[in-house]
């Protein structure tokens, strides 16, 4: 595997993961730290190495709504973007999953303004979390390369149909040199058919796209967008799987466990500080400590009844947020995994951590100090959801 | 795994130098990882940026806090940074300087070297770009990377003319500060 691996930033690996997978319109704004991925890209369709149309566009508002134009026209598409660009695209973001658009969009995450900030937190995607689109967060580089064909074949499936953000966390992972194997064309074909949507725009056969409906109908749109979640829930690890035979790499399809089985004390993250955690994990291991990994790596569709399933024998459970509900005091990963445990028997505790809040590094002192904040349950000392890296001197 | 932390000011090529190392160690058959410390880059500003090294792939993400060895490219960041700060006592910490490590008071046990690598790329590239350079005298105080895969790196990076005066440099750097391994 070695052998065909190079060292290149992951903007690059991710840019030429797109452009593999053939696009046929590609328009975004540039923004920190999403900008060396669609300087790539540009430079690619300059070059003549993609056949695509590249739209320079004024803002990332204008950038989702010429997608939302040219995926109805039957294009596949893409853009990225990150943080207030994101945010800017709010309102579109609910037309394309209403319209049922397969646009595949890479979230750089970072965090929201004021104060400005651009560095690394998942506030940016997490706050979008009920636009109606999919949403995967990647681990490292190649994961997050090779989740831009598995996003395309999972939104453009028929029974499913919703636009697809692959998330990496900005600058950790969009501006990080390490070894990588860029996306192989003729594996890329292999694993990804043509896109033919069903109903495209055409001027010779007219129809309409999301154009009106009351109250008789518009809750069974609704009822439809979810139903199709529903399938991309069972068809994720079904193309990481299809994903697996052709390019010979896994990273987990809705979820995946690390030293999970037997873990007392098992944490659960998403994103790039899942690494961190692992050898964080590597170390607790060889001193006796019974402590795992749930890495989510869905978080739209939420993998309920696998997270159920995989936190059974938990006796205790730490979620970690790069984000934060203002007014609850909780990241939205805890909040969903003890909605999720809620109807179930495995009762266990649940402590939420928010922490890496505006680019703030994680080191693994810090895991440490949080596996023995839950080792204190046991004696009854128990904390519903606090910032863990908070500084004291400026609190 | 070693890890190395590159102190340098904005324009100085910190972190393509982390990325040169990077791609040259694994070249080497190494595993690496290079990343700048996200600073808001500005033409003058201090400017830090990291490297791993490792024989099997690397997973950790966080800064380096405790290098193996420091790089520093401008020998003014010694008083307005701690570049000393964590460094491991077995380690050393190459700093671009005409001065001896002698005039070098750092809280520190590890060991201090120095090079005068604006000089030679004066000489040598006819620009006062250093960061190839200090990427060779890496190579050649630690043992670590091969100078053949860093002239290969920047090869690749720089091609023609720039890049065979920066190889040049880059094996001058690397003879000196082998010299005093």
């Amino acid at each position: 595997m070695r052998k065909s691996m190079v060292v290149v930033e992951g903007s690059y690996a991710v840019a030429h993961a797109v452009k593999v997978c053939k696009p046929n319109v590609i328009s975004a704004y540039p923004i920190t730290p999403q900008t060396h991925i669609v300087e790539d890209l540009a430079q690619f369709a300059a070059d003549g190495e993609m056949n695509c149309e590249y739209m320079n566009v004024e803002s990332e508002f204008s950038a989702i709504s010429a997608l939302i134009g040219a995926s109805a026209a039957g294009a596949r598409t893409y853009s990225s973007t990150t943080s207030q660009g994101l945010a800017l695209m709010h309102e579109a973001l609910f037309n394309a999953s209403g319209m049922r658009l397969p646009i595949v969009m890479t979230v750089v995450n970072r965090a929201l303004s004021a104060p400005i900030n651009i560095w690394n937190d998942q506030q940016d995607s997490i706050s979008q979390r009920d636009t109606g689109w999919i949403q995967l967060y990647a681990e490292d580089v190649q994961e997050a390369a090779d989740m831009t064909p598995q996003l395309y074949k999972l939104a453009e499936n028929e029974d499913i149909l919703l636009p697809a953000m692959s998330c990496m966390d900005g600058f950790i992972l969009s501006h990080v040199y390490e070894p990588v194997i860029l996306l192989e064309q003729s594996l890329t074909d292999e694993f990804l058919p043509a896109y033919n949507p069903e109903f495209v725009l055409d001027p010779k056969n007219p129809m309409s796209f999301g154009a009106f409906a009351d109250p008789s109908t518009y809750t069974e749109f609704r009822y439809k967008q979810e139903k199709a979640m529903g399938v991309a829930l069972g068809k994720i690890e079904e193309i990481a799987n299809e994903f697996k035979d052709i390019y010979g790499r896994y990273y987990g399809g809705l979820i995946d466990g690390y030293v999970l089985d037997d873990a007392e004390i098992v944490i659960m993250a998403m994103g790039s500080v899942i690494g961190t955690i692992k050898d964080t994990i590597d170390v607790l291991r060889s001193e006796g400590e019974s402590v795992g990994l749930l890495k989510v790596r869905s978080f739209r569709p939420f993998p309920r009844d696998a997270i159920r399933a995989a936190l059974k024998n938990a006796k205790v459970v730490i979620t970690l947020d790069k984000n934060i509900s203002i007014g609850k005091n909780e990241g939205a990963l805890c909040t969903e995994v003890k909605a999720c445990l809620y109807n179930t028997d495995t009762r266990v505790p649940v402590i939420g951590f928010m922490l890496g809040h505006g680019g703030r590094d994680i080191p693994i002192s810090m895991i440490k100090k949080l596996i023995n904040k839950a080792k204190l349950v046991e004696k009854g000392i128990f904390v519903e959801s606090e910032y863990a890296d908070l500084r004291e001197d400026l609190a | 795994m070693k890890e190395i932390r590159i102190h340098g000011r904005g324009g100085q090529g910190s972190v393509t130098a982390a990325e040169l190392l990077a791609v040259a160690a694994f070249e080497d058959g190494k595993y690496s990882q290079a990343f700048p410390a996200f600073g808001v880059e500005r033409r003058g500003a201090p400017v830090t940026a990291f490297v791993r090294l490792n024989d099997k792939p690397i997973r950790l993400r966080s800064q380096i806090y405790e290098p193996d060895y420091v790089i520093v490219q401008d020998a003014t960041l010694v008083d307005v940074v701690n570049v000393a700060a964590g460094a491991k006592p077995d380690g050393f910490i190459l700093i671009n300087t005409e001065k001896s490590p002698e005039s070098f008071i750092l809280n520190t046990k590890a060991q201090i070297k120095t090079l005068d690598a604006t000089k030679l790329a004066m000489d040598i590239i006819g620009k006062p770009i250093v960061n190839t350079i200090l990427a060779g005298a890496f190579a050649g105080v630690s043992g670590l990377i091969r100078p053949e895969s860093i002239k290969n790196a920047v090869m690749e990076r720089f091609p023609g003319k720039v890049g065979e005066k920066n190889a040049a440099a880059i094996q001058a750097a690397y003879d000196l500060m082998e010299a005093q391994r």
